[in-house]
C-alpha cells in the first residue's frame, strides 16, 4: 500500500515529476561522462608513463627501494617466479639489473643508469622497441647497448660508436666494459633521455660481477587499475624476503597528479549535483507544503507518521532513482561509442598535446564504478532532502494541518 | 447516570481556551455531554461557536485545556500521540467538510485504505469495501478517483471510508456545507439509513436546517457552552 500510494504520487504532478526527473537524468549523464573521460584520460595516462620505465608492480629484495645498491640483489628464484606468475592478472615477470655508472667517450662523462634487460621480454612492460629511433634493438645475446638519444647527444656518439661504462659492481668489485652502440632511443622525458643505458641482462651480471642476480621484476599485468589489489595478493604470495610495490610508491608523483585530477572533477561535480539537489529540493518543499491537509487527514483517520514518512521518502526515492536509472541508461551508448572510439583532439591543440608529449586522443573509461556512483550519489541526495518532509510530518497536528 | 452499558461518548467539564496573551476564548466552556449507542445527533450552533473545537476534542484530534472524555468508558486524555493516533484508527470514523479522499486512491481504495491500516485481511476487506458501496449506492463508480466524482459521491465515499473501520461512532464536521441542498439531504438520508440498518452512531455538526431535521437529537452551542439539547418529541435539557 504504501508504495503504490507513493508511486502514484509520484505521478501527480507530472509535468513537475518530469522536470525534476529531466534535471537528474541531465546532471547524471554529464556526471557519468565527466568521469568516463576523464579516468580514460588517467587510465592512459597511467598507462603510459608506467610503460616508459617502472611497469605497474616491481618485486625487490625487500629493502632496496629504500637503499637502491646492488648490494641489494637477489639471486634468480623460480619459487618466486612461479608464484608471480601464478596469480591470475599478472601476464608476464620480467628481470632487470640497474645501476648508476659513468658512461665515457673521448673527454666526456655521464652518469647514467645502466640497465640489463631481458630484450624479448622487456617490450611487454615497457614499450622500448618503439622507441628505437636509429640502429636496431639488442638482441638478448648482443654484446652491445642501446643508449638514450639525449645521453648520446652529450657524449657525441652515434650508433655504431664506441661507450665506455666504468663503476662499482656487486659487493664493491670495480666494473668496467666497453661497448659497440647499437641503437639509440628516444624518452619523452628529458630526464631519462638524458642519462639511460641498456644492455642485455647477462651482459650487465657479467659487467657487475653479479651472476644470476637482478634488483627489479617488473611485472605486466591484466589492468592497471587492479594495480592495488595485485599487488596485496602478491606479497601474500611471495616470501617476505621480497617486496611488492605498486607503481604509487614507484612513482608517488605520478599518484599525486592523478588524485589531483580527480578531485578536480569531483569539486565541479558537487557544484553539479548541489545545484541539481536545490531543483529536488523545489520538487520536495511543494510535494510537501501543498499536501498539509492531506497529511492531516491520513493521520485523522488513523495512519501513523512514520508510514506517512515512509510514503514521502519513497516518493523521493522513486523519482531520484527513475531520474539516476534513466541517466544511467542513457550515457551506456554514448560512453560506449567513445570507448571504441576515442575523440581525436585536431588542430593547433593536438600539436601542442604531442609537443608536450601527451596523446592527443580523449578516451572514455567504462568501469562499472562509474556508472553506479552516480546512482548512489542522486540517492544520498534523495535520503538527505528527505529529511525536511520527515521532519514536517514529524510536528504535523491533524488539527492545525486542516485548519490552514 | 453510573453504569451505562451503551454509552459510547462521555465529556465532563471540557474546556478548550485558546490564549494569545491578550485575549483568551474559551472556544469549548464547560461542556458536558453523553451519547448512548445508535444515537443519531445534530451540533449545531453559530460560526464560531465551537462545534469543530469540540468535535476534534471528542475525537482525540485535540487536546482539552481542562475536563475529560471518555469513549466507552475510556479515559482517552491519557493516551500519547502514537496511541491517539490507533486510537482513531480503531474507534472513530471521521468525515471533514471537504477533501476527506486521498485524489490518488479510488473510491473502492479511499474505504479500503483504513482496513489496511488495520490489517484486516483481503477477503474481509473485499467483502466490507463491497457491501459499503451498496449501500452508498456506488458500486459503479468504484475505480473512479475523487477528482472524477462528484461533491455528493465523494462525500458518500467519505462517509463509507468512516464506516470501513467498524468505528464506535462517527464524527462529522459539517459534511454538507460543501453541497447543495438538494444532495446534502440524499447524503443525510444515506447517513440515516446507515444509522438504523447498522445501528452506527452519528454525531455531526451542521448549520443547515434541513439537515438538523433530520437529526433525533440537536446539541446546541453558543460561544462554546451547549444552550439546548433537544431530543425528538421531548426536550431534556435547558441551560
Ligand atoms: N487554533 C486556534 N487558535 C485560536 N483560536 C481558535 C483556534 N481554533 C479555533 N479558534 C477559535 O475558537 C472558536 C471556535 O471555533 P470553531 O472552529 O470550533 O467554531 P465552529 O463552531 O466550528 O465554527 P464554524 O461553524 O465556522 O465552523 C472561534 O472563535 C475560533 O476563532
Ligand atoms: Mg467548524
Amino acid at each position: 500500500m504504501i508504495f503504490k500510494l507513493a508511486w502514484r504520487n509520484t505521478w501527480r504532478n507530472r509535468r513537475r515529476t518530469y522536470i525534476t526527473m529531466a534535471s537528474i537524468v541531465f546532471a547524471v549523464l554529464l556526471a557519468i561522462l565527466l568521469n568516463s573521460v576523464k579516468e580514460g584520460i588517467l587510465f592512459r595516462m597511467q598507462e603510459n608513463v608506467v610503460s616508459v620505465y617502472t611497469g605497474a608492480i616491481q618485486v625487490h629484495k625487500k629493502g632496496y627501494w629504500e637503499e637502491q645498491t646492488l648490494d641489494n640483489t637477489m639471486a634468480h628464484d623460480s619459487t618466486v617466479m612461479n608464484a608471480l606468475l601464478a596469480h591470475t592478472s599478472v601476464q608476464e615477470v620480467v628481470g632487470r639489473l640497474e645501476s648508476f655508472m659513468l658512461a665515457a667517450s673521448g673527454t666526456y662523462t655521464k652518469a647514467s643508469m645502466v640497465v640489463g634487460i631481458e630484450p624479448e621480454k622487456e617490450h611487454l612492460v615497457t614499450s622500448l622497441d618503439k622507441k628505437v629511433i636509429s640502429g636496431t634493438y639488442i638482441h638478448k645475446d648482443d654484446e652491445g647497448v642501446m643508449i638514450s638519444e639525449g645521453l648520446a647527444e652529450y657524449l657525441k656518439l652515434a650508433v655504431g660508436d664506441t661507450l665506455v661504462l666504468i663503476g662499482q659492481g656487486y659487493r664493491g668489485v670495480s666494473a668496467a666494459g666497453k661497448y659497440p652502440i647499437k641503437a639509440l632511443v628516444r624518452f619523452a622525458s628529458p630526464e631519462l633521455n638524458r642519462r639511460m643505458v641498456y644492455l642485455p641482462l647477462r651482459q650487465a651480471q657479467y659487467l657487475f660481477g653479479a651472476e644470476d642476480r637482478m634488483t627489479a621484476l617488473v611485472l605486466d599485468i591484466d589492468n592497471i587499475n587492479d594495480t592495488d589489489r595485485v599487488e596485496r595478493g602478491l606479497q601474500q604470495a611471495v616470501d617476505a624476503r621480497y617486496e611488492v610495490l605498486g607503481w604509487k610508491t614507484l612513482m608517488p608523483g605520478l599518484h599525486q597528479v592523478i588524485e589531483g585530477e580527480r578531485a578536480e572533477n569531483v569539486i565541479f561535480l558537487f557544484v553539479l549535483y548541489l545545484l541539481i539537489a536545490f531543483g529536488i529540493f523545489g520538487t520536495v518543499l511543494m510535494m510537501t507544503l501543498e499536501r498539509q491537509y492531506e497529511f492531516g487527514v491520513l493521520m485523522a483517520i488513523g495512519m501513523k507518521r512514520l508510514r506517512l514518512s515512509s510514503v514521502v521518502v519513497l516518493e523521493n526515492i522513486m523519482i531520484s532513482t527513475l531520474g539516476a536509472l534513466l541517466g544511467t541508461i542513457l550515457s551506456i551508448p554514448v560512453v560506449g561509442y567513445f570507448y571504441k572510439f576515442p575523440i581525436q583532439i585536431t588542430g593547433e591543440l593536438r600539436e601542442t598535446y604531442e609537443k608536450f608529449g601527451f596523446e592527443p586522443t580523449f578516451y572514455f573509461s567504462i568501469e562499472p564504478w562509474i556508472f553506479y556512483s552516480q546512482a548512489i550519489v542522486v540517492l544520498c541526495i534523495a535520503l538527505v532532502l528527505s529529511v525536511f518532509p520527515v521532519f514536517k510530518i514529524g510536528r504535523l497536528e491533524p488539527v492545525r494541518a486542516m485548519r490552514d | 447516570m453510573e453504569g451505562h452499558k451503551d454509552r459510547v461518548i462521555r465529556t465532563e467539564g471540557l474546556f478548550k481556551v485558546y490564549d494569545d496573551g491578550a485575549v483568551s476564548l474559551k472556544a469549548v466552556n464547560d461542556v458536558s455531554l453523553s451519547i448512548e449507542k445508535g444515537e443519531f445527533t445534530a451540533l449545531v450552533g453559530p460560526s464560531g461557536s465551537g462545534k469543530t473545537t469540540l468535535l476534534n476534542l471528542i475525537g482525540g484530534l485535540d487536546t482539552p485545556t481542562a475536563g475529560k472524555v471518555w469513549v466507552h468508558e475510556k479515559d482517552i486524555s491519557g493516551l500519547k500521540k502514537n496511541q491517539l493516533i490507533d486510537f482513531r484508527l480503531y474507534n472513530i470514523g471521521f468525515v471533514f467538510q471537504a477533501y476527506n479522499l486521498v485524489p490518488v486512491l479510488t473510491a473502492r481504495e479511499n474505504i479500503e485504505f483504513v482496513m489496511l491500516l488495520q490489517k484486516v485481511g483481503k477477503e474481509e476487506r473485499n467483502r466490507r469495501v463491497d457491501q459499503l458501496l451498496g449501500e452508498i449506492g456506488l458500486q459503479d463508480k468504484a475505480g473512479k478517483r475523487p477528482a472524477e466524482l462528484s461533491g455528493g459521491q465523494q462525500q458518500r465515499v467519505a462517509v463509507a471510508r468512516a464506516l470501513a473501520s467498524k468505528p464506535q461512532f462517527v464524527l462529522a464536521d459539517e459534511p454538507t456545507a460543501n453541497l447543495d441542498s438538494k444532495t446534502a439531504e440524499n447524503l443525510l438520508d444515506m447517513m440515516a439509513k446507515l444509522n438504523m440498518d447498522e445501528g452506527m452512531t452519528f454525531l455531526f455538526s451542521t448549520h443547515d436546517q434541513r439537515v438538523i431535521d433530520r437529526a433525533k437529537r440537536v446539541i446546541t452551542l453558543v460561544d462554546g457552552s451547549i444552550v439546548s439539547d433537544v431530543t425528538r418529541e421531548k426536550t431534556t435539557i435547558e441551560a
